[in-house]
């Protein structure tokens, strides 16, 4: 069953703060769930389907049900890291198309720029911590590095190319008046930032902001019901990549899969494509995940990125026109909501008149979850304006 | 915090691992000196890390096997910014075939390139254990 058309997305919401001492996790989720539902012009009352990944904290969906005083007939907990907003997106249309909500909520929050109230460790019992954890693979900066040294090693990239990512971020940040970095920075400064894992260093790596963010899934019925501009998903789907049990290929990332279904399932092809949300957790997440979804051949995403071809207004390929997760927002550690928030913005008209795309018609949101190449879930969303 | 070992010129204190029963062979044959992998009999693919099953023909079971401890280096990183100094996370292709997480060590992190020979070394773990964990330094 093809999901074009069965659902749309009525309500998005980000929250403005990006560093929240005094408020908590569930807080977070409920301020951008209330912000996203108003923007639909819903309340907590209609929503009959929650989606919510690990960010949220207690027993799945089941604890923030009861905090927000909410009784859903269809709840979905998948956890994708930050992928997982966008397969909540795709789950919430699929299960509207079978008729088991009509107003589905997806919520993403958390706060690690403070101290955790309490730590939860990885399961000891997760069968690949048993062979990696002596190793420090430590946080994300890391394993991405493992990827972007393949790539530059196997295609000839450089950490120019990759720069030039981030200074794309930095034009579209500088009118966002809640964007955490809004200087616009250059290729050279970029470079001059201190290494953190080779060959990744300070400014090729996303923001930590606390913040969250929220969007309402709907049956069409209701969506016509509403005043907002529509935003029909016309496309969406979902990959899993792992190591491969020692096979493994950094080269390429889970979009490589996800992203020929979600084109093949829109009818669309990359040329239709006015706007893209392209996760940017690193500089080289972008660069992979480009060329992964077709916008350019394998091995060419650094020549592709170069000389503005990403900034609004400039280059053939807009993307992240919020200043993205390199520079805006990345809440709770998971850039997925704010991917497609902005894609709405963008399809609404109603992104800043500095980035704003002419005539965007069709954007797409692709999220990256996990390590890049290796253990992680991609999802791709194509929305039309209608 | 657990007491912490000092390891020759290897500052960081490397985590014990976590000991499955189904991983338990594997940690045992290291402090033996030895890198076991997994090879399927029925497809004769070799896996890693290693699980009982097949994950590539799904046979039901696997067995044992010992690398050479010869391999080269995939893929790597140095990490610059670790409080215990920089270290160095790599994927090392075995020469059997599987790649692997590990750490490269006894090198010059500045020296250090995709498609370079290394060979297997162990490494004590921090803390109250006997355990070792399998690394790779330049061969």
């Amino acid at each position: 069953m093809s999901l074009k058309g069965k659902a749309y997305i009525v309500g998005a919401y980000e929250h403005p703060t990006r560093n929240a001492p005094d408020k908590s996790v569930p807080q977070l989720h409920a301020e951008s769930a209330r912000g996203a539902l108003a923007d639909a012009g819903l309340s907590f009352a209609d929503v009959d389907g929650y989606f919510c990944a690990g960010d949220a904290p207690g027993f799945g969906g089941l604890s923030m049900a009861e905090y927000f005083g909410i009784r859903p007939k269809h709840i979905d907990s998948t956890e994708t890291g930050g992928s997982a907003p966008l397969v909540h997106v795709s789950h919430a249309a699929q299960a509207i198309a079978a008729g088991k909500c009509r107003v589905a909520l997806v919520t993403l929050a958390g706060r690690p720029r403070q101290p955790p109230l309490s730590r939860v460790a990885v399961s000891m019992e997760s069968p690949d911590f048993q062979f990696e954890g002596p190793y420090a693979l430590g946080g994300q900066p890391n394993q991405y590095a493992l990827a972007a040294s393949r790539h530059m090693y196997e295609f000839g990239t450089t950490s120019e190319q990759m720069a030039w990512i981030k200074v794309a971020a930095s034009h579209h940040a500088q009118w966002n008046e809640h964007a955490y970095l809004r200087d616009v920075v250059t290729v050279e400064e970029v470079l001059a930032s201190p290494m953190v894992a080779d060959p990744l260093r300070r400014m090729d790596c996303c923001v930590v902001t606390d913040g969250g963010g929220a969007v309402v899934v709907a049956h069409p019925d209701v969506a016509r019901s509403l005043k907002r501009p529509k935003v029909k998903i016309i496309g969406a789907a979902e990959a899993v990549k792992t190591v491969d049990a020692g096979k493994i290929d950094l080269t390429y990332s889970g979009a490589a899969w996800s992203g020929p279904r979600a084109f093949a399932e829109a009818g669309v092809t990359q040329a239709d494509i006015k706007y893209v949300s392209i996760y940017d957790s690193f500089t080289i997440t972008v660069l992979m995940t480009l060329e992964d979804l077709g916008f350019c051949a394998k091995g060419e995403g650094g020549r592709f990125v170069m000389d503005g071809n990403l900034i609004s207004g400039v280059g053939r390929l807009p993307f992240n026109t919020d200043g993205g997760g390199l520079c805006n927002n990345h809440p709770s550690n998971r850039g997925g909501i704010t991917k497609i928030i902005e894609a709405v913005r963008q399809l609404r008209g109603e992104a800043h008149p500095k980035v704003q795309v002419a005539n965007c018609d069709i954007a797409l949101a692709h999220g990256t979850g996990g390590s890049l190449g290796a253990r992680m879930g991609s999802a791709t969303l194509i929305l039309e304006r209608e | 915090m657990s007491e912490t070992k000092a390891v020759g010129d290897w500052p960081r204190p490397v985590s014990p691992p976590i000991v499955s029963p189904e991983s338990k062979p594997f940690w045992e044959a290291c402090k033996t000196g030895k890198l076991l992998y997994k090879h399927c009999g029925a497809c004769g693919e070799p896996h890693y890390y290693p699980r009982t099953h097949c994950p590539f023909c799904y046979a039901a079971e696997t067995e044992w096997r010992e690398a050479s401890g010869r391999g080269v280096i995939y893929a790597f990183t140095v990490v610059r910014r670790a409080p215990t100094g920089p270290y160095a996370i790599a994927y090392v292709e075995l020469e059997e075939g599987p790649r692997m997480v590990t750490n490269i060590v006894r090198c010059d992190f500045d020296a250090l390139r995709i498609g370079q020979a290394v060979r297997l070394v162990f490494q004590p773990c921090a803390g109250d254990t006997d355990a070792v964990a399998p690394m790779f330094e330049p061969a």
